[in-house]
């Protein structure tokens, strides 16, 4: 293993355990109520996650959606503010505005998330034409379920970006499930990457618990796009341990009974850390990486919680880039 | 001075426009093809590049146009038919009106979309929409509603040039129609801005798009009868110029709301009752709204002629809140 190879591979992994234990503080923060409202956790498909956004450049793009608190931080974003703003406060990303559904980190290519299935897929299109018209090399990676492969924003998009060979990877995080309904129960297919060929693009098929089959089949697809080459579909195969949400009541709760089990055989990052010992990276560091994650995100929830919520008439700015006017009493609101 | 076409006045607004940004560019069914006449020459001038057809994938290049304009770009989007922004309705308002508030003020999205109003020609309920009430109540977007040539290309102009989203509603009744439009000077119209298109004292007219030149024509013949009518043009529905509207009632007294959408929730509504809320004091008349019925838009011409504001409605709004007695209300009868 060369010197180049071995950062990587810990920056691989730094950030798979970043997502990871970022996700289990807010779950946990989130069902006593510290955190308001749903969230949506994706332990289990940390792997497809770091190794799509690590293949990227700091200034590619990249669109995510509702399952999406690791695309950010797989992208480079601070943990700080992604906390706060799902504690809803000032501070946070999008100053409270977002929460967990639609994080957005521009300075890191993170062009936001999207909460109604399939609804960023034309986002990722239109950046990538954005930044083939300016002419610039920049990619866009496009972050979605199985679920959104049944929406008509997914043929929409897949047409135009092939049609007119934009730079766009199209990223399907497969984990089998659309909210509570298997995913093969409402495709006639058996693959999303089956599709690809509707649209005479590649389509691929990788292990999505591989953090490094990722990395490169993703790292191939954006040399292709910068190149001029157009779009790839790629299906990473993975899994999320949790039932749909947090907070969204028991109605979401499945029994998933052998399947879940033997997907936690295969979990991404216990996968990935053994190799990293038999490719004789040092178990210290390994641990160094584990502790530095687990102060990281403390000290993100302490930025959090210490953190003000914003001022009332902060409700009103950012609808339009001038502030609205304040709604008068007494007929506007209290 | 050149005198030009509600349909030229759009295409020269874009040509302008394109040629002094690089970052603005088209997109839309059959813009090759020049359907109407707005895109003429554009794309030999341009490069097709950025006079960009699509495929018929509403959802697909609007939301294309959000994503662009995230990254620098400054798309203008021809949706052509208005009703054709119905498959896109969840890009354009998850994601065109949302987008810059969700993520804290982080995105910009400088984008326009040219829809027409294409009522009153026999293309029945699913092409003759007028959707703009229903998108005034989105917050985010902004409306402009064109009246006459000179008008669409200064408000076409100015919206290129906004950093938010801007949906421009042009009156399909109005395309053939022909103004003197000055080419020695920059028209811009400010976006926000209502306009006194008469003056008068004793009626306030609010008409929008093709209905103004018909509140015009009410009140140039009610004047014979020695009645003054003002006529305002909101020019952009959001945000509303309240102001302007509310200064004209508080002199005359008596509002008509006109508007060619259906009546409930119309932008017609809302200027009734904003003028209801904010200056009550001030009518001395019942305030009236002249729209379109809620019935959907049939095919067979003369059942479609009936339906829209038109000169005779107008006239007969007027002459009713004219003749209206206070003394003579229930209300005051009763007290």
């Amino acid at each position: 293993m060369t010197r180049t190879d071995a950062d990587l591979w810990r920056e691989l992994y730094r950030r798979m355990v970043r997502i990871r234990t970022f996700e289990d503080e807010a779950g946990r923060l989130a069902s006593v109520g510290e955190i308001p409202g749903a969230l949506h956790t994706a332990a289990g498909q940390e792997g497809e996650v770091v190794g799509a956004c690590m293949a990227l450049r700091r200034d590619d793009y990249m669109v995510g959606n509702h399952r999406s608190h690791g695309h950010p931080i797989a992208k480079g974003a601070a943990l700080r503010p992604l906390m706060a703003e799902l504690f809803g406060k000032r501070t946070g990303v999008c100053r409270g505005k977002g929460g967990s559904m639609h994080l957005a980190d521009f300075s890191v290519g993170s062009l936001g998330e999207t909460s109604i299935v399939g609804s960023g897929m034309p986002v990722a299109v239109g950046a990538a034409l954005g930044a083939k018209l300016k002419g610039t090399d920049r990619v866009t990676l496009c972050f979605f379920g199985d679920g959104a492969s049944n929406e008509g924003t997914f043929h929409e998009s897949l047409n135009l970006a092939a049609i007119w060979r934009l730079p766009v990877i199209f990223l399907c995080e497969n984990n089998g499930y659309g909210a509570t309904t298997r995913a093969s129960t409402v495709m006639a297919v058996a693959n999303v990457a089956d599709r690809a060929q509707a649209y005479a693009i590649p389509g691929s098929i990788v292990d999505g618990q591989d953090v490094v089959l990722v990395y490169e089949e993703v790292l191939a697809a954006a040399e292709r796009a910068r190149r001029g080459e157009g779009p790839a579909l790629i299906e990473a195969k993975t899994y999320r341990y949790a039932d749909h949400a947090v907070n969204l009541g028991p109605g979401f709760a499945i029994d998933r009974g052998e399947e879940l089990a033997r997907w936690r055989q295969r979990d991404p990052i216990a996968l990935f850390k053994a190799r990293m010992l038999e490719a004789a990276i040092a178990q210290t560091e390994v641990a160094l990486i584990e502790a530095q994650v687990a102060a990281e995100v403390a000290d993100a929830v302490e930025f959090a919680r210490s953190s003000p919520f914003p001022s009332f008439e902060e409700a009103f700015e950012d609808v339009f880039v001038e502030r609205l006017p304040l709604p008068e009493s007494p007929s506007g609101c209290a | 001075m050149a005198r030009k076409s509600f349909l030229e006045a759009i295409r020269d607004a874009q040509f302008e426009e394109m040629k002094r940004d690089p970052s603005v560019f088209m997109m839309g069914e059959d813009l090759a093809t020049n359907l109407f006449g707005t895109t003429t020459g554009l794309a030999e001038a341009f490069g097709t590049e950025r006079v960009r057809n699509t495929p018929i994938s509403e959802a697909g290049f609007i939301g294309a146009a959000a994503g662009a304009a995230m990254v620098g770009m400054r798309p203008i989007v021809d949706v052509t038919i208005a009703s054709f922004i119905y498959p896109a309705m969840d890009q354009l308002v998850s994601i065109v009106a949302k987008s810059r508030y969700l993520y804290g003020g982080q995105a910009r999205l400088p984008l326009v979309l040219r829809l027409s109003l294409f009522y009153g020609n026999s293309t029945a309920a699913q092409h003759s929409d007028r959707p703009y009430p229903m998108l005034m109540a989105v917050p985010g977007l902004k409306i402009i509603v064109p009246s006459n040539a000179l008008e669409v290309k200064g408000l076409l102009k100015s919206a290129v040039r906004d950093d938010d989203p801007v949906l421009c509603f042009e009156d399909a009744g109005l395309w053939s129609s022909r103004m003197e439009i000055p080419d020695e000077e920059e028209v811009l119209v400010p976006i926000g801005k209502a306009a006194v298109r008469r003056e008068g004292r004793d009626v306030t007219v609010v008409a929008l798009a093709a209905s103004v030149s018909e509140s015009l024509a009410a009140a140039a013949e009610l004047a014979k009868e020695g009645v003054s009518v003002e006529v305002i043009d909101p020019r952009t529905l959001a945000p509303l110029d309240v102001e302007t509207i509310l200064r004209s009632v508080r002199k005359t007294g008596r509002l008509i709301a006109v508007d060619p959408a259906h009546r409930t929730c119309s932008a017609a509504s809302e200027i009734a009752a904003t003028v209801a809320e904010r200056a009550f004091g001030a009518l001395r008349a019942p305030v009236l709204r002249v729209t379109a019925p809620d019935t959907h838009v049939p095919f067979s011409p003369p059942l479609e002629a009936r339906l829209f504001p038109n000169k005779a409605r107008i006239l007969e709004a007027v002459r009713t809140v004219i003749g209206f007695d206070p003394a003579a209300s229930p209300r005051r009868a009763g007290a």
